[in-house]
């Protein structure tokens, strides 16, 4: 079982090797959101020492960590599923005595180990030359971060599994998973840290998933949560992982039993 | 137990109507008409362990549908259905260990990797290890120069190849083939039948095979199940097929000199024969014998002895192709 998903993860590195333009590419667009985000931000403060709790230091420092967190997380997952139920490759999926949900999730992760190791770690390094960046030395706070960044990941796929699903009722699904994308980058606080958004939306905001993503771990590194705080934070990542997967479950039984193959 | 077993296996869809023109569109928004087609109805196959059955119907008849159900991809809205002794939807997992599937317009291996990639895959997924039949299936179908290279560079012909060596890569002892030998050239043809009557003959691979290239069925089955709109009309061996539907045999003569086509007539008639004359030559005839009750030397002593003067003559079977396409438009 172990030996397949470690195979999984596997042919994952491989594909992703496959596609080196993807690659390459993939790290100038990340280094040009950075700089953005950062001197949109800087313009912002304008000389104003901090803002919502987040000092400019800091505030760069969460940009760049938010980013490369989301070069770990994100995937095409959704996309993909959506791909193989609209063009019948699921069937190929089916006729395989492995759990196809899981298989997705390992590719996903497969896909995230390779970002992280191959992205994100050498692109902070370059970073923090260039935009003025601050990181913790505090080794247990890096580990706090990266459980919290695994939950991030968790969520997220479930997240993207849940939504690419819906092909299997809708059999064309492309605008949800648009605007999936585009509610995850601003809900989860990548975009805008989630303590700007006004009282009533942060209050919202508690009640969904998506700041599990992408808030909680990044500001778990930035501003180095101490275990009161953190363990509440995870309480929350923990809980949305459980309620996402028994919703995934339960759509993927009834997904099996709707499914149409379609051509051929 | 038998390989399949499967008892007024039924499966209906549910499609919408799309309604005419612009305003059938915006009404179709807000209220669908749904109509229900059965794709396969009450349908009873047994096929035993180790036997070669070829599945043939036109586009639509529910071929695929079938398959689909046989292999746990669908879920039959009615009836009894037992795969390998297995009830293929709701045992999924367990089911799928048991049987290989290759979808002739579907590829089951790793796009962008490279061919042994996907076999390591697949060993890890049914957790075998089994490096002996691998390798002998490599060989026999001769993909060993293939195995580093990604998929998306193959030929067809290459590629379902391979595409047979990983529905194998794990013994299964039911073999679905669904259009296997589409567009691929008579070299592969051959080479693929070959290795599949190899499987069958050294381990007892049960093979359901759809297709429609009937040549394949005659050099591979014994048996043949024919569907017509989501019913079976017709199951049995290949030979009875060809007896009980087989129009009789043509006779082609060519004549020393021009005769004609009463006097033939005359000749043959004790027998049941009817003759044609060909429009361009004059020489040429064609003799249709009804039925298999007469042989093609009855005809030939009768117009020897009367003196026709026969240069050359051709004796034509018929084919299987014509008896299926006769069944088709008689339905």
């Amino acid at each position: 079982m172990l030996a397949m998903y470690r195979e999984v993860i596997r042919i994952r590195f491989l594909m992703m090797l496959a596609y080196r333009v993807n690659y390459y590419s993939g790290i100038i667009i990340y280094s040009i959101n950075i700089g953005a985000y950062v001197f949109l931000w800087q313009a912002v403060y304008s000389g104003k020492p901090s803002l919502e709790g987040f000092s400019v230091i800091q505030m760069s420092t969460y940009i760049a960590i938010s980013w490369m967190a989301r070069a770990f997380y994100y995937n095409n997952l959704d996309r993909e599923i959506a791909e193989e139920i609209r063009d019948g490759s699921v069937a190929i999926q089916i006729i395989r005595p492995y759990n196809y949900l899981m298989v997705k999730v390992f590719q996903g992760f497969g896909e995230g180990l390779f970002r992280l190791l191959l992205f994100s770690i050498p692109g902070m390094v370059i970073v923090s030359f260039i935009y003025p960046i601050q990181l913790t030395t505090d080794p247990s706070v890096w580990i706090q971060f990266f459980i919290s960044l695994l939950f991030g990941f968790i969520v997220n796929v479930e997240v993207n599994l849940i939504v690419g699903l819906f092909a299997f009722f809708l059999l064309n699904n492309q605008g949800i998973l648009w605007a999936k994308r585009f509610l995850v980058d601003l809900l989860s606080g990548l975009i805008i840290p989630i303590s700007f958004f006004p009282e009533v939306f942060q209050k919202i905001f508690a009640f969904l998933p998506f700041q599990a993503i992408s808030y909680i771990p990044s500001v778990t590194l930035v501003k180095g949560l101490d275990i009161s705080k953190w363990l509440p934070a995870m309480g929350i990542q923990f809980a949305w992982s459980i309620i996402l997967a028994l919703l995934c479950w339960g759509i993927w039984v009834k997904a099996r039993k709707t499914l149409i193959v379609q051509g051929g | 137990m038998n390989a399949i077993e499967a008892e007024k296996l039924t499966k209906e869809f549910q499609i919408y109507q799309s309604r005419k023109g612009l305003t059938g569109a915006f009404r179709d928004l807000f209220n669908r008409n749904y109509r229900s087609i059965r794709a396969v109805n009450e349908v009873n196959i047994s096929i035993p362990k180790g036997e070669m059955v070829g599945y043939i119907g036109e586009n639509g008849a529910g071929k695929s549908t079938t398959i689909k159900m046989l292999t746990g991809i669908l879920q039959p809205s009615s009836g009894e259905l037992k795969v390998n002794g297995f009830d293929p939807h709701n045992q999924r997992e367990e089911f799928v260990k048991t049987i290989g599937v290759v979808f002739g317009q579907r590829s089951q291996l790793w796009w962008d990797i490279a061919v042994q990639e996907s076999f390591t895959l697949l060993q890890k997924v049914y957790r075998v290890d089994n490096k002996k039949l691998l390798d002998r299936m490599i060989d026999v179908l001769n993909i060993g120069e293939l195995l580093d290279q990604p998929v998306r560079k193959l030929s067809l012909g290459q590629r379902m190849r391979c595409e047979l060596v990983a529905s194998l890569i794990h013994q299964p002892s039911l073999l679905f083939l669904d259009e296997p030998t589409i567009g691929l050239d008579v070299l592969v043809k051959e080479n693929i039948r070959q290795f599949l009557r190899e499987m069958n003959q050294e381990f007892g691979t049960t093979i359901l095979l759809t297709t429609h290239d009937l040549t394949d069925i005659e050099a591979l089955c014994s048996r043949v199940i024919m569907l017509d709109k989501g019913n079976i009309i017709y199951d049995g061996g290949l030979t009875q097929l060809k007896q009980e539907w087989g129009e009789g045999k043509k006779i082609h003569l060519e004549l020393d000199q021009e005769v004609s086509l009463e006097h033939l007539g005359k000749v043959t008639e004790t027998l049941p024969v009817s003759w044609t004359k060909n429009e361009a030559n004059a020489k040429l005839f064609t003799a249709q014998l009804q039925g298999n009750s007469i042989t093609a030397s009855e005809v030939l002593s009768l117009l020897v002895t009367s003196g026709v003067p026969i240069h050359e003559m051709q004796i034509q079977e018929v084919s299987t192709e014509e008896i299926v396409r006769k069944i088709y438009q008689e339905g």
